[in-house]
């Protein structure tokens, strides 16, 4: 399993797209960092950055590797490896070399302008972000054969995650503004990764704005270490299950 | 030789006076004294003398200062009333209380008990006191040009709004001058209801429970240079007229229904120089007619400004408004204020004249802000990318957010 990893990481490196990525990650918040005057601004601009690229070159880049690598995946699955190893091996090596892209591209200057709990909190959740798109990748892949559809699919999935679903939140929100919906609100950004992300770092960013009576009643729940711990157990949910299910689909796929 | 019995009978009412005034006599109090409690020094006393208190613990009950005197602690000594009682009693003109530390007054829900109250009377001074654990610290009634000076009032009760009295209260008064008090801890910090023609200045009013400063039906008033800092909800200003307020600092008023400032049914106001930071709304206003804004910066708050539509004649010119989350929110179409050459920091416009003036609009109302002002819970949706582009979109061309609301004449750079 080990060595699988190992030729997917140096695989991906050779193929320079990651490290494009990574310059380009690197590029944007370095500029950011030094044209914004002060530094929370800077981390604002950031906050876009990690909200839409980073999903959308996750999930477009791992989606297309899994389909050019179906030839190496029919090759391994002929050797005496376990179905479950080589998948997971292979969502390994995507998991990681996107994760270290991420931090050495956000991660390092975050790091040297903002080394503080908001800087630290961006770095957690983008990590988490880029793992989660992986693995949402994966499943997509796997449930369709054909390439060009799984690529719309991928696409579709990150529309849906960044763009549709808090269309359809604030749809809700006009349909049911008579009834208390603050609490109900917390559970449904439960049902999107990137919102939980956003949430988690907007707490700890902007805080005046979010004091209002709702900002009260998300800051005692994402505040208090209990909402903490299930928002990042919400998170680990989004990489476990695409996972789980993926997995389950390929050890059973006629390849 | 009719000069020389001028300039006579001048020295002679000359030597009356000096005569007069070295007949007001110190009368010394303290445990080494001739008096050894307040009371009997302040029995002793005639008009215009003057008591002086050594350091000590003295437990009065009720002082009443019933004629004018002038009462000095020397090394701030202790008035404790015990939990049970006023301690200072004013009920004379010209008294000045001066040095003393004044400690546990009785709590009552029927009474008004303070650490020193004014009972109609004019020209009183009560300064350089330290008020500690007083239902109301300094409170006046029916006072005329009284002075509250470099006074330190500071609660300790835990108790909510009704177990806490306020820090400095007038009520019916005029011409007071409350000047560099300290108030921590109380209901609101100052207090003013119908009081006319009065000062509040330098004064520092942090962490009380309700409002820093609570203006009710007070007319002609200004307060300059003071501080509000981290109150309940901040300061509220209501049913006032002719308000004038300089150079304040209004920073991190921080819930749901707290404010920088609070301006509800107020007319003829004018704000410059005011600083409003980090308060969830640095102002809001509510039915406020002819006000002027100018040179007041805003920086970091959530809502610089929320002006419901109930708002008529607002003026705002040459403000900053700097890192604020919302610039201005509002609650319907009507606008009848007035925006001019204030600095957004969010403008994206350009200036190709460069007279330093954008040359197109810009609207401080951003459509996100009326969704939350509508449907508070859509605050989950703060930065996400779909209230981006609604916002954008609604800049090209708006719909919901008022058409009337905006800056003809932006400035390119700072104000100020």
């Amino acid at each position: 399993m080990k060595k699988i990893i190992k030729y997917v990481i140096f695989d991906i490196l050779r193929n320079r797209i990651v490290l494009v990525y990574t310059l380009f990650l690197l590029a944007s918040s370095f500029t950011v960092f030094s044209l914004e005057d002060s530094g929370s601004k800077g981390l604002l601009s950031l906050l876009s950055i990690i909200l839409i690229v980073v999903p959308l070159v996750n999930i477009i880049f791992s989606t297309i590797y899994v389909y050019n690598s179906a030839e190496f995946v029919e090759l391994l699955v002929s050797q005496p490896l376990k179905r479950k190893a080589i998948w997971l091996s292979l969502f390994s090596g995507l998991a990681s070399s996107l994760a270290i892209a991420f931090f050495i591209g956000v991660g390092i200057p975050v790091l040297i302008y903002q080394a503080n709990i908001i800087g630290f909190t961006m770095i957690a959740v983008g990590i988490t972000l880029s793992i989660i798109f992986v693995a949402i990748a994966m499943l997509a892949t796997v449930r369709t054969r054909d390439k060009a559809k799984g690529i719309g699919v991928a696409i579709m999935l990150w529309l849906y995650f960044s763009l549709l679903f808090d269309g359809f939140v604030l749809f809700l929100l006009f349909q049911f503004a008579d009834y208390p919906l603050d609490k109900l609100m917390i559970g449904v950004t439960a049902l999107n990764p990137i919102d939980l992300g956003r949430i988690l770092i907007l707490l700890q960013l902007e805080v005046s704005a979010m004091m209002g009576y709702t900002g009260a009643v998300f800051k005692d729940f994402f505040g208090t270490a209990i909402g903490l711990a299930s928002s990042a157990g919400a998170l680990l949910l989004w990489i476990a299950l695409p996972l789980w299910f993926s997995t389950k689909l390929f050890n059973s796929k006629d390849l | 030789m009719g000069g020389c019995a001028e300039v006579k009978f001048i020295l002679a009412i000359l030597s009356l006076f000096l005569s007069f005034q070295a007949s007001a006599k110190i009368i010394p109090v303290g445990s080494r004294q001739q008096f050894k409690t307040v009371t009997a020094g302040i029995q002793a006393a005639a008009v215009g003398d003057t008591v002086l208190v050594d350091a000590g613990y003295y437990k009065e009950k009720n002082l009443q200062i019933l004629k004018s005197i002038v009462l000095i602690g020397i090394n701030y000594p202790v008035l404790d009333g015990e939990n049970k009682y006023e301690i200072i009693s004013i009920k004379a003109d010209s008294v000045e209380v001066n040095g003393f530390k004044i400690i546990r007054s009785g709590h009552s829900s029927l009474v008004d008990l303070s650490g020193i109250k004014i009972y109609d009377s004019r020209n009183v001074t009560v300064k350089n006191n330290i008020l500690k654990d007083t239902f109301f610290g300094i409170y006046v009634q029916n006072g005329l040009n009284c002075t509250i000076e470099n006074n330190q009032v500071i609660a300790v009760g835990k108790g909510g709004e009704q177990q806490n009295g306020n820090g400095i209260h007038c009520w019916q008064s005029e011409g007071m001058r409350i000047i560099r008090n300290t108030v921590t801890g109380h209901r609101d910090g100052i207090y003013f209801e119908f009081v006319k023609n009065s000062i509040i200045w330098r004064n520092t009013s942090v962490k009380n429970v309700r409002y820093g400063l609570h203006f009710m039906f007070s007319n002609d008033d200004t307060y300059v240079s003071n501080v509000f800092e981290n109150n309940g909800s901040g300061v509220s200003i209501m049913f006032s007229h002719r308000i004038k307020m300089f150079n304040n600092f209004f920073e991190e008023n921080w819930g749901d229904a707290a404010y920088g400032i609070l301006l509800k049914e107020i007319s003829d106001g004018y704000m410059e120089g005011n600083y409003f930071s980090k308060n969830t709304s640095a102002i809001y206003m509510e039915g406020a007619n002819r006000i002027e804004m100018r040179r007041n910066t805003f920086k970091n708050n959530g809502w610089a400004l929320k002006i419901q539509a109930s708002c008529s004649d607002v003026v705002l010119e040459r403000n900053n408004f700097i890192g604020n989350t919302f610039d201005v929110g509002t609650n319907g179409s009507l606008v009848l204020n007035r925006f001019i050459n204030n600095y957004w920091d969010k403008y994206e416009g350009y200036d190709l004249d460069k007279n330093k003036i954008g040359d197109i609009a810009y609207r401080p109302v951003s459509m996100f802000s009326m969704i939350v002002e509508k449907y508070p819970s859509a605050m989950i949706l703060f930065r996400t990318f779909i209230v981006t582009l609604l916002d954008k979109t609604e800049k090209i061309m708006p719909t919901l957010t008022p058409e009337n609301l905006k800056d003809q004449a932006p400035l390119m750079k700072k104000a100020f």
